[in-house]
């Protein structure tokens, strides 16, 4: 092995940092799935017939359905049986404020760097938190009432909200749309909630936090988030599981609805438990995540820092409804040791005049296989629609693998459509040139990947900006090549 | 500063350095000379700690401690500068952050606080002076678009900004129009003091026009055959190395 494989070898080996678990007393469903498991946490969350009868059509429909094999990822065939799709942490009343959240969880939390004590907030992040299958705590709810932003978990927004949780979900991503969406329709436990109205420009970045506690528990969340005429608002997401030697399904499903001149932004900093170095263990995470620019001028921008996770697949999309709309997707994923990941985005062009952007970076370490996969889809009525795609693979080592297939239908001549990919390797040469200016392999490697990531991570918020940075670095450590 | 004692070296089987001694004293500047293939950038990058060279027998010391024993970084931080031959581009990263997490990496290593931004702006300001350099180029990916006049007044400036003890410049004038030569060469002679020592390493003899050397080495066949002062750069310029070759099979 070359000194170069060595020290990216080296680089790679770290270890998880968020692998504890906390023991929390759990009340959970059987093991298994069938119709009388949907029943049980339909009536666990006291929800109206309606959902019910919504979660029994997914689960029939899913029943008849075969579990995708096109993704570039291998794994052993999953035992649906064998998944608990129910676990909640145990909490003798239902808090009202924070002030009844069990201390436990706010312990739990705050070893994960997140504060659910609002005064303790200096940087104005409202944190919606779930454990498992169901949220905890939300923070700055009333603030943010006063603007008429709902900000809330789904089981409360079914409660409190119903006419537009009716009216919205599954409109982006319906029940039927793929096998582990109709699996999240027939199961999904909680997830967030947000609606912002007409007008109104969120003032704060509004986050999700979600962790799996419990064992051979599936997380299967649901996050929808509504976008008014001319409002703004800006979402983050941040994962963490423990280390565990069973593999644990993620399936969730993410919708975003963006009127006219609606503007969303959504970012996801992701960091499931990967497996160890030997590739054992780790979270699958088949995730479904779509925004619709339903109005004119509207606009929806993914950003994903993908570092977790044994296999990912998913494909964050935009459908450019509106004329005027535009989609961006940026994505930076990394693999290691065994992880596969086959992720991307589809950006279909249906109103005029629309725009997508797509800037991919993957990097690939260790015996990782790393895929690019995203369709810019151009309808005929798609007048004048523009796509810009870069997808940048960046290579450590000489036993991992990048893969990029993009599809292109474009059906309308007046389309500009440009794909720009790069495939490159970080060099000896690179890394012997900061040595000799005096920093040190693994501070070189974190140096080269985040310059090469840099577009990306530019698109996060301030204060995520940093973590995804110094995650990058970790989850590549021991890895030079 | 530095003592090279009967240093031999090899990439894969072949052996490139066969024997070289050297000692550099504070305050000189010494020029490697001699015909291509003969090990010089060799002689620059076993000195850098560069792996794709095998040290097979021999020493180094520099300022008392065993060179041959430290790492790339640890050397760096020691005081030794390399101005590449080619300088290598890193997207995404720009000479300012490079430069920041560099300095902040030796000053830890050296037991001093690290910079805070103010401090390292106004230090920046004042290298920028020196070696007349493009601010703007300094935002810029570290390297990438750069032409070659630029690269090479970037490693410059790069060598201000951390204040080595040895600097070693490897075939720093090629690529360089006569402007170019005399800007690199300027912002060279300026960082010069009694303390500090430099290493010219070229084939031709026009940089010594700028970059006065205190001694003249040639190099051959991985040796130091010749030994002189700035006339035998002269010497050599006006007769070719053929003569020195010519020398060396007589002999």
């Amino acid at each position: 092995m070359s000194k170069d494989n060595q020290v990216l070898e080296e680089f790679t080996s770290k270890e998880y940092e968020h692998g504890w678990t906390i023991d929390l007393e759990s009340d959970s469903a059987p093991k298994g799935l069938n119709e009388d498991i949907i029943r049980f946490i339909s009536a666990k969350k006291s929800e109206p017939e309606w959902l019910l009868e919504w979660r029994l059509k997914a689960y029939r429909h899913w029943t008849t359905m075969k579990e995708p094999k096109w993704p570039n990822v291998h794994y052993p065939e999953i035992n649906f049986q064998d998944i608990i799709y129910y676990s909640a942490p145990k909490q003798k009343v239902v808090p009202k404020s924070l002030d009844e959240v069990d201390p436990e969880l706010i312990a739990t939390f705050k070893k994960l760097g997140i504060s659910l004590t609002e005064q303790k907030r200096l940087t104005g992040i409202a944190v919606d938190a779930v454990i498992d299958s169901v949220s905890v705590a939300t923070t700055f709810k009333e603030k943010l009432g006063e603007l008429g932003i709902i900000f809330c978990s789904f089981s409360e927004a079914v409660r409190e909200h119903p006419e537009l949780v009716k009216k919205y979900l599954g409109s982006v991503v319906p029940p039927n749309d793929n096998y582990y969406a109709a699996l999240n329709s027939a199961v999904f436990t909680d997830g967030s909630f947000c609606y912002i109205p007409k007008g109104v420009k969120c003032p704060m970045e509004l986050s999700t936090y979600f962790r799996i506690n419990a064992a051979n528990t599936g997380q299967f969340e649901r996050t929808l988030i509504v976008a008014e005429e001319a409002s703004y608002v800006s979402y983050l997401e941040g994962c963490t599981a423990p280390m565990r030697d069973e593999n644990q399904l993620h399936a969730a499903v993410v919708e975003l609805y963006a009127m006219k001149s609606a503007e969303i932004k959504y970012s996801t900093v992701q960091n499931w438990y990967p497996g160890d170095k030997n590739g054992k263990g780790g979270i699958y995470n088949f995730v479904t995540k779509r925004g619709i620019c339903a109005g004119d001028h509207s606009k929806i921008s993914w950003t994903q820092v993908e570092t977790g996770s044994s296999i990912t697949w998913k494909y964050p999309s935009c459908i450019l409804k509106g004329d005027y709309s535009s989609g961006e997707f940026y994505s930076v994923a990394v693999t290691n040791n065994y992880q596969q990941a086959d992720t991307g985005t589809k950006m279909i062009h249906i109103g005029k005049h629309t725009r997508s952007r797509i800037v991919s970076k993957g990097i690939s370490a260790g015996k990782s296989q790393n895929s690019y996969r995203g369709q810019v889809h151009i309808l005929k009525r798609a007048e004048n629609a523009r796509n810009f795609s870069q997808c940048d693979s960046l290579l450590m080592g000489d036993q991992c693998g990048a893969h990029t297939f993009p599809y292109i239908d474009v059906e309308n001549k007046s389309a500009h459509v440009e794909h720009e990919a790069t495939t490159s390797k970080i060099g000896e040469d690179q890394i012997f040139y900061c040595q000799q200016r005096g920093i040190d392999e693994e501070a070189a490697v974190a140096l080269i990947v985040n310059g090469y990531a840099k577009e990306v991570l530019k698109q996060l918020p301030m204060e995520f900006a940093v973590e995804a940075q110094k995650l990058l670095a970790l989850t590549l450590e021991g890895s030079v090549g | 500063m530095l003592k090279i004692k009967n240093l031999h070296a090899r990439v894969e089987e072949k052996a490139i350095l066969n024997g070289i001694n050297l000692e550099v004293k504070p305050g000189e500047v010494h020029a490697i000379m001699g015909p291509n293939g003969s090990g010089k950038s060799t002689l620059a990058s076993v000195l850098a700690g560069r792996e794709d060279f095998e040290v097979t027998q021999g020493e180094v010391e520099f300022l008392g401690k065993d060179l041959l024993d430290m790492n790339p970084e640890d050397r760096a931080r020691e005081g030794i500068f390399l101005a590449f031959q080619y300088p290598v581009e890193i997207p995404g990263v720009s000479t300012v952050n490079f430069m920041k997490t560099a300095l902040n990496k030796i000053r830890e290593y050296r037991g001093q606080d690290t910079l805070d931004a103010v401090s390292f702006l106004t230090m920046m300001k004042e290298k920028i002076k020196l070696v007349e350099i493009d601010q703007s180029l300094l935002n810029r990916s570290l390297n990438e678009g750069f032409s070659g006049g630029e690269k090479k007044r970037n490693e410059i400036f790069q060598m201000a900004m951390l204040e080595p003890k040895l600097a070693i410049l490897d075939e720093t004038d090629s690529g360089l129009d006569i402007d170019a030569l005399r800007i690199v060469a300027n912002g060279v002679n300026k960082l010069r003091t009694k303390d500090n020592a430099t290493i010219v390493v070229t084939h031709y003899q026009r940089l010594l026009d700028y970059i006065v050397p205190d001694y003249v080495h040639v190099l051959y066949k991985g040796k130091i055959v010749k030994s002189g002062t700035k006339e035998l750069a002269l010497e050599l310029e006006e007769k070719g190395y053929d003569w020195i070759k010519d020398e060396m099979e007589v002999a």
